[in-house]
């Protein structure tokens, strides 16, 4: 290699770009070590232990607000948009390590490498929120692909969440492909993987996005791309592999999954249609319209004639990607941060219900089904009640967060003049009460069947639901201040 | 308490307190641990409110907000959590936590034993919560949120006794009651600000409502309209003509509630609100003389209502209709002042009447329960002579009696003499408006002395088996009794007028508040001393009739009020019914809305709506349930259905 650029890369490194995740890789790794010389079977410590870090992680991560960090010779940035989504997946991970102690002992799991596994997911979120250079963005998404797959699987002994595992693993891999072919073609043509020099690629050529008479391989390129991003939030139709696989997953991993990655996926897919593919917005916006509303409206359509509660959410959590699309299409200032925000939101209000889930479920969760809720509000009113407030969110009721970060987005696409867009928003979130509501007519309005005796309510997970309600009503009643960061955050 | 940074923690005790009680009060059970919680929020406000109060006092800015966190910023519009301190809010705050603290007090006994303890002191502390972020607040939105609070507290309170149809029925009309009003209240708010919006300041916040009203063009359309609108809701709220009907009935709630919400606090939101946005209504003309006429026509419409009730809680609450009508007839003329200082002493002097009331009918009830009876303990012609069995409260409700009739040197002879003085004198007054006000003043006293002769003096009326366990009240009711009933009596002495040597602080007091729209629209009371005098003295005339008058019909000629009915039959009958104003609305409003509403649900929801919803949710679990089969569970299919999805996406751009 040049000598030059070997002395320029040693140069441009910039280790605070990647602290954040630089500490949280090493605490996984002292973890594993720690799992390894651990007792069978006591897994508590090194739950606490991930917890400490991920509070470490995250006042890292805040030392980065307002004092944005490049480095790597500008493949990686950590701005506030990167901390903000970096904070989002750090909340994401907690929650989920808060609600899994006791349910893998229940499921008969209790296996250490589990939350190492989740700190390096965390890991590689944070890299796809903060990369601006192609490859370091794959670098992420496969770091945390990787950790997920085996998380999807994590139950070897059971053969859902074996095929759960199988079926990420494979389809993974297989809108992997889509995706390094669009880098390959972008590169092809501007020679550069990096969004800032793609970006003034097309600016100084921009016939080549000009659909008259368009360069096929930029065009391709850039789609194959976005299409890789559009699999791992669960847009349609990408979206299939999502309910078999929040099906199959455990639990709190089906969580994680529609909050923490769904997010990086998020910021990724932002800041590459933003900064790189700049130049193509004009052509994304039809695409980008007409995706948003197929996967609100397939989502949600599905939902209805779900009967097991972890299916249920998985299509609601497919809906909800499209409400965030939504963002994406206004491309203005509050679309943007409105899609930060909601992301926030949806990580509490969604985490809340499945912690919720996590209670109620026997062990095998063979009794998360609506029939399986009948009576439960009013044998255990505290779980009753959280799981109706997150549910109200879900559907986008006032007070709670689910109506601010709904009403942003929706406000923002018709500021920018898609009002039948926001119709359909809305129209959409109309259907979707039917089949939250429905859970509470099973919570409510039917007699019980069983005492619920076998729910215990452990402290961690009551934490997690706290946070989470909290959250939600914060920023359902006061969506001021942190609105006002998202601002600061999005582009 | 270095600025007024912890303005919050008025309303945050009575918040936590109901919070405590409404959800471990159930665990708690012990009534003095439950009733001592609530009593210590509201009494620990209190506490507060008088720092303030004095820091206020020795400052020399009068108007102080304070923003705890922004709430609602969409556009030019930014709306805060902000309280706002002057002298208008300072009092209601004092007369809030004050008269509400000892109501409190009174309640851990009154409500002794009673289903859903707790129930009720959450109730109570939350409508505290809900008052004082109603006066506190800086903006129209923030006392909006007090304005629904109080309402809903009160419909929880007057349904206190949810079992029994005729407190469910009364708890239905004062909302539905209300709901008419805040209509209104809204209305006004949207014309306002949409008003002030299209001049260029998009604002709901007080002080800057006050500081570019002048932007609207005085006495223009527009303002009346706004002002008129905003006087709709507070009919509702302040139970004036035409919806005054729900406050005679919400006396089913538990007497205490009858006083605090009822007659010393929330029905008088409607005149704090005409005083918070004295301006606007002041460059109204005809608002304010709407105002004025509404104002006159109820006090003495609901004070010829109280001639003929027996019920001694429907007495005090048509003379609360009444006292309030005093009230906006101040505002109308443009006497804030006034009003205010009325609504302060009617505060101390009614809540003291209804506690009064309450603790007749707590010995009654102690009394009929005794002898296993089952008579109405609230029925005035089964009382009399109680004056000895309940020394305590007869000599105070006496004392607040003495000081609603407006007898010289009890408080509202002052508050009450000033409205009248003003009513004549102002500029926005008129004799004929005086008038009104002086023979209802002397009605006042008629029917307030015909209550006490019926039920303190005279031979005893009690069912004698009952007669002889009638008890005076415990502690906890008689020591708020006592010092309401002193209030009562000294309350007046802030505001002394200047022809009896007073300094009339609280006018004064008042002045940054109301000073200038009375300046700018040269709203004053004008004439001579010789007219004053002449004023005065007729009222005190007119008021000792009226007390002449009852003393001579219910004590010294007991079996006159018979005659006079037996003559004036017809008459009776109408102001027993009062005057059919129930039956009118429900032929007028009621009925046909009945007749509407099961139309549109029999003919257009059940068949046009349903129908299209039913088709609609039925389209649409189809479709869902069709798409379901696309899910097929296999992996092959799935990578199909990306293909496709990838080679039709880039094959529209490709190709297309």
């Amino acid at each position: 290699m040049d000598a030059n650029l070997v002395q320029e890369a040693i140069q441009n490194v910039n280790l605070q770009a990647i602290m954040p995740s630089l500490v949280l890789c090493g605490f996984g790794m002292v973890l594993l070590l720690v799992s390894v010389f651990s007792e069978r079977g006591k897994t508590t410590h090194i739950a606490w232990l991930s917890i400490i870090a991920l509070i470490i992680t995250g006042f890292i991560s805040l030392n980065a607000w307002n004092n944005p960090q490049a480095g790597f010779a500008d493949s990686v940035l950590l701005d506030n948009f990167a901390t903000f989504f970096s904070i989002i997946c750090i909340l994401a991970a907690g929650l989920t390590i808060l609600m899994s102690d006791a349910y893998l002992k229940r499921e008969g799991y209790p296996i250490g490498e589990y939350y190492p596994l989740i700190l390096f997911t965390t890991a590689g979120a944070m890299w796809m929120a903060s990369g601006t250079d192609l490859m370091t963005i794959f670098l992420g998404l496969e770091v945390l692909s990787v950790s997920l797959y085996v998380l999807a699987g994590f139950f070897r002994g059971q053969t859902k969440s074996n095929e759960a595992g199988l079926k990420y693993f494979f389809l993974g891999a297989f809108s992997t492909g889509f995706l390094l072919y669009g880098v390959a073609l972008l590169y092809g043509v501007t020679g550069t993987t990096k969004l800032a020099g793609i970006a003034a690629y097309v600016r100084s050529n921009p016939d080549i996005v000009n659909l008259n008479d368009p360069n096929m391989m930029f065009i391709a390129g850039g789609l194959l791309l976005l299409t890789g991003f559009l699999f791992k939030i669960a847009a349609a139709p990408f979206h299939m592999w999502t309910p078999d696989v929040y099906q199959g997953a455990p639990t709190p991993i089906t969580a994680f999954m529609s909050a923490g990655p769904k997010a990086a996926a998020f910021a990724a897919l932002m800041r590459i249609t933003i900064v790189g593919l700049e130049g193509m917005h004009a052509d994304l916006t039809a695409l980008l319209w007409v995706l948003a509303v197929l996967t609100m409206t397939v989502g949600n359509f599905i939902a209805l004639s779900q009967k097991d509660l972890k299916r249920m959410l998985a299509y609601s959590s497919i809906s909800h990607a499209g409400y965030a699309l939504v963002g994406l299409v206004a491309w203005n200032e509050v679309g943007f941060s409105g899609i930060l925000f909601y992301m926030l939101v949806y990580t509490f209000m969604n985490m809340g219900a499945f912690a919720v889930l996590v209670l109620v479920g026997k062990q095998g969760e063979e009794n998360l089904t609506l029939e399986g809720l009948t009576g439960m509000g009013f044998k255990k009113p505290f779980l009753g009640i959280a799981l109706c407030i997150f549910l109200f969110s879900l559907m986008g009721l006032p007070p709670t967060a689910g109506f601010t970060g709904k009403f942003y987005i929706f406000a923002a696409a018709i500021k920018s003049g898609y009002v039948w867009l926001a119709v359909l928003g809305v129209l959409n979130s109309a259907v979707s009460l039917y089949y939250y509501l429905r859970v509470m007519v099973f919570m409510y309005f039917k007699d019980p069947q069983e005492d619920f005796s076998w729910v215990s309510i452990n402290a961690p997970a009551a934490i997690s639901i706290i946070i989470s309600l909290a959250g939600v009503l914060l920023l359902g009643i006061l969506p001021g201040p942190v609105m006002e960061m998202a601002k600061l955050a999005g582009f | 308490m270095q600025g007024y940074s912890y303005l919050w923690l008025i309303p945050f005790f009575p918040l936590a307190g109901s919070i405590i009680n409404g959800l471990f009060g159930k665990k708690i059970k012990n009534e003095a641990v439950i009733g001592g919680i609530a009593t210590l929020a509201i009494f620990s406000s209190f506490v507060v409110s008088c720092s303030y109060f004095f820091q206020l006092l020795g400052d020399s800015v009068k108007v102080h907000q304070n923003v705890i966190a922004p709430w609602i910023s969409v556009g030019n519009l930014q709306v805060d959590w902000g309280f706002l301190l002057d002298p208008l809010s300072v009092v209601m705050i004092l007369i809030i936590t004050g008269v509400g603290s000892l109501i409190h007090l009174y309640s851990i006994g009154y409500m002794h034993g009673e289903v859903g303890y707790y129930r009720f002191f959450s109730y109570l502390n939350l409508f505290c919560f809900s008052m004082l972020m109603l006066v506190l607040g800086n903006n129209a939105l923030v006392m909006f949120i007090g304005w629904e609070g109080v309402g809903l507290c009160s419909y929880l309170l007057i349904g206190y006794y949810f079992e029994k149809k005729s407190a469910g029925d009364a708890a239905k009309k004062a909302f539905v009651v209300n709901r008419i009003g805040d209509f209104g209240f809204l209305c006004g708010l949207f014309a306002l600000f949409w008003a002030l919006g299209s001049k260029g300041v998009w604002t709901l916040n007080f002080v800057e409502i006050s500081e570019n009203a002048h932007l609207l063009q005085s006495g223009g359309v527009l303002v009346t309209v706004v002002t008129l609108c905003f006087f709709l809701g507070a009919t509702g709220k302040s139970a004036q003509i035409p919806l005054f009907t729900w406050l005679p009935d919400a006396m089913e709630g538990p007497t205490p509630v009858s006083a605090l919400i009822h007659a010393a606090t929330m029905v008088t939101a409607g005149v704090y609100m005409i005083a918070r946005m004295n301006i606007l209504f002041a460059m109204s003309p005809v608002t304010m003389m709407v105002i004025a006429c509404v104002g006159a026509a109820t006090a003495i419409f609901a004070a010829s209502i109280g001639f003929a009730q027996n019920d001694i809680k429907r007495v005090l609450a048509y003379s609360t209709v009444s006292q309030l009508g005093f009230m906006f007839l101040a505002m109308g003329v443009g006497a804030f002042t006034a009003g205010i200082f009325h609504l302060m002493t009617h505060a101390f002097f009614k809540a003291c009447l209804f506690l009064g009331s309450g603790s007749v009918i707590h010995g009654m009830h102690h009394g009929y329960h005794h002898a296993h009876l089952d008579d109405d303990p609230q029925d005035m012609r089964n009382m009399g002579g109680l004056a000895k069995k309940m020394p305590i409260t007869y000599w105070t409700f006496l004392i607040s009696t003495i000081a609603i009739a407006g007898v010289p040197l009890f408080s509202a002879f002052f508050s009450k003499d000033e409205i009248l003085w003003w009513a004549f004198g102002s500029t926005r007054g008129h004799w004929g408006l005086w008038l009104v006000g002086a023979i209802a003043a002397g009605m006042t006293a008629f029917y307030m002395f015909r209550c006490v002769s019926m039920t303190f003096w005279g031979p005893q009326k009690t069912n004698p088996k009952a007669k002889d366990h009638i008890p005076e009240s415990p502690w906890t009711i008689t020591l708020p009794l006592i010092v309401l009933a002193f209030l009562a009596l000294v309350g007046g002495y802030v505001g002394v007028p200047a022809i009896l040597g007073g300094a009339n602080h609280i006018h004064h007091f008042f002045e940054p508040v109301f000073g200038h729209a009375q300046e700018l629209f040269k709203i004053e009371a004008h004439g001579s001393h010789a007219t004053e005098y002449a004023l005065m003295a007729a009222s005190v005339l007119i008021a000792f009739a009226g007390i002449g008058i009852a003393i001579f019909m219910y004590l010294k000629k007991p079996e006159l009020p018979g005659k006079f009915t037996a003559a004036f039959s017809g008459l009776h009958k109408a102001v027993y019914n009062k005057w059919y104003i129930d039956e009118l609305y429900d032929f007028l409003f009621v009925n046909p809305c009945k007749k509407i509403g099961t139309f549109l649900w029999r003919g257009v929801d059940v068949k046009v709506v349903d129908g299209a919803v039913n088709g609609c949710a039925w389209v649409i679990k189809g479709i869902g349930a069709g798409l379901r089969y696309s899910q097929s569970g296999y992996l092959h299919n799935y990578a199909v259905a990306m293909v496709v999805g990838v080679v039709v996406i880039v094959g529209y751009y490709v190709l297309g």
